[in-house]
């Protein structure tokens, strides 16, 4: 089979526009046609993964692109990167010379680019993004299944140097979930035989994420029992879950994401799942590396926290000031650390003993500030990753149970947690 | 002689080394050494350079391209890749490598039927067309 091509695309292929952009389209082209696509499709917008460091290969790469007249063709926002470019002491030189100033490096190169430098893992919570119906191309797994499943915006999930060459050539192969016949759900998984409070809480959207995560690999699962007014803070926690603990790329809630009315809608039929308390308990015990005793850290900000969430946890601390010795990270953008800052809570926060990166996610080595020990977390995704990649244990918790900790200085649990009235 | 799909080509000759188990390019290999770090790997401390790298699939990671590339780059990469299930991240890492660095490594797909049949080799021969023969 071969792939239907535009005269535009076929004068990028035959190098008319210069070797990058040759380079780009050869890249889009390969995999539309490993994935069996017949066409390409015009895509409106891109978040790219490849400024985040992973070698000197990154470097090369765009740094090829910008000597050889690479031209962006839509609004093309970044991931976060290794380190930040606001606060160089974060990440310091001396724990990783290579990746410290290779990151960095990367991070200046893609705003030459002419990228929109958002450094940010939760590019969904910016204004001027895409909407329902665009096709985009998206990189970082948490972003992917937000914009799939809760904007309803479509993108599969496109790995480093790929998603460069669609935003590059605006192009992206029309398969995958760009198409309606991938979009609809396989795997039932059913709530609605929990306590109705349970699922209203923070916590449950990041357990029930990480359990649907694993049951369905990469199926696309509807998730059924959801409240309807479930805030976006819950949705974002889900979606980063589910594409952690598992590949899900694409997830509905029924009653509550714009392509899921209903179960029946949305459902092919497959798997029925029904959550039971014993599933919660599992997917909290499996987040969850450390027992309870002295906290030498907090880390909240996996996806980078919403402004919404910063109103609660200022809220939550209401005036008190963490355990002295107490690291306490929240990791955001800069764009919401400024709305957050106007509203007074960033300086609230720092009198607190809270510090506020932008640019960066923490579960990454090199540590940021020496993070080790016994850290909290209540996002499923840090608890994911941390472990593995930085040596630390994790107690995992609501955010009401994180801050709590945070003033006391060791792991406190809500006792009104899972009760049912 | 088996005809494989090229998702990139190169021509290519090396010893088998056949995975039991999928490997993800990132987190569970050291790009600096070509050696497998997984402890959950059952080749754990196995070196992929210059290998035929016979395996059924990687574990999906984006980051995958990155890696392939930079071990491209260092000269610690399998000279090929052999998989039963086509891959975008190989093919595109190996892609951006050979344009940045002028250096190979093939990357194929076959039938799981004919993987098996690799599997026992022990050493392959590729041609840039695809064709894979004993060596």
């Amino acid at each position: 089979m071969t792939v239907e091509l535009t005269d535009h695309a076929r004068g990028l292929l035959a190098g008319h526009s210069g070797k990058a952009m040759q380079l780009a389209m050869r890249l889009v082209l390969k995999a539309a046609e490993i994935m069996g696509a017949e066409r390409l499709l015009p895509i409106s917008f891109a978040h790219l993964d490849a400024c985040f460091y992973t070698g000197q290969a990154h470097v090369d790469f765009v740094r090829f692109l910008l000597e050889n007249g690479a031209t962006l063709a839509v609004p093309t926002w970044t991931n976060n990167g290794v380190v930040s470019l606001a606060d160089p002491t974060l990440r310091p030189l001396a724990e990783d010379p290579e990746a410290v100033s290779g990151a960095g490096e990367l991070m200046r190169l893609y705003q030459q680019l002419g990228t929109v430098p958002t450094w940010t893992c939760a590019p969904y919570q910016h204004s001027g993004g895409p909407g329902f119906g665009d096709h985009i191309a998206v990189g970082e797994s948490n972003a992917v299944s937000y914009y799939n499943s809760v904007t309803g915006a479509r993108t599969n999930k496109y790995g480093d140097y790929l998603d460069v060459a669609c935003a590059l050539t605006g192009l992206a192969p029309d398969a995958g979930l760009h198409r309606d016949e991938h979009r609809r759900a396989t795997l039932l998984v059913d709530c609605t035989q929990l306590p109705e409070i349970w699922r209203g809480e923070d916590v449950f959207a990041h357990l029930i994420g990480h359990h649907t995560g694993r049951l369905a690999g990469r199926r696309v699962p509807v998730i059924s029992g959801l409240p309807p007014q479930t805030k976006v803070d819950a949705l974002k926690a889900i979606s980063s879950a589910v594409a952690s603990s598992g590949g899900v790329e694409l997830w509905h809630g029924a009653g509550v994401t714009p392509e899921a009315p209903d179960v029946a809608t949305i459902f092919s039929g497959g798997d029925v799942h029904r959550v039971t308390a014993d599933d919660l308990a599992r997917a909290h015990a499996d987040l969850s590396t450390a027992s309870d005793g002295p906290l030498d850290a907090v880390a909240l900000g996996t996806p980078h926290f919403s402004l919404t969430e910063f109103g609660e946890v200022v809220r939550l601390l209401n005036g008190r000031k963490v355990r002295y010795g107490m690291l306490f990270l929240i990791s955001t953008s800069r764009v919401v650390r400024q709305l957050a800052a106007a509203k007074g809570w960033i300086a609230e926060l720092e009198r607190a003993g809270v510090e506020v990166p932008v640019d960066v996610c923490t579960y990454y080595s090199p540590r940021v500030r020496g993070l080790k020990g016994r850290v909290m977390t209540n996002a499923a995704k840090w608890a994911y990753y941390a472990p593995g990649m930085l040596q630390v244990e994790v107690a995992f918790g609501s955010l009401k149970e994180c801050a709590e900790s945070a003033v006391r200085g060791e792991v406190w649990r809500d006792p009104s947690l899972w009760t049912s009235s | 002689m088996i005809k494989a799909q090229v998702l990139t080509a190169a021509e290519a000759e090396g010893p088998v080394l056949a995975l039991d188990e999928p490997l993800s390019f990132w987190g569970a290999f050291e790009p600096r050494t070509g050696v497998i770090i997984d402890v959950h790997h059952p080749q754990r401390g196995a070196c992929v350079k210059g290998t035929i790298l016979v395996m059924t699939e990687t574990r999906g990671s984006g980051s995958a391209p990155g890696a392939i590339a930079e071990a491209i780059r260092l000269g610690t990469a399998p000279a090929a890749i052999i998989l039963a299930m086509p891959d975008i991240n190989l093919a595109i890492g190996a892609e951006v490598a050979a344009v940045l660095y002028g250096r190979p490594c093939a990357i194929l797909a076959v039938t799981p039927h004919e993987l098996t049949e690799l599997r026992t080799a022990t050493r392959l021969r590729i041609t840039a067309e695809g064709a894979i023969t004993s060596a």
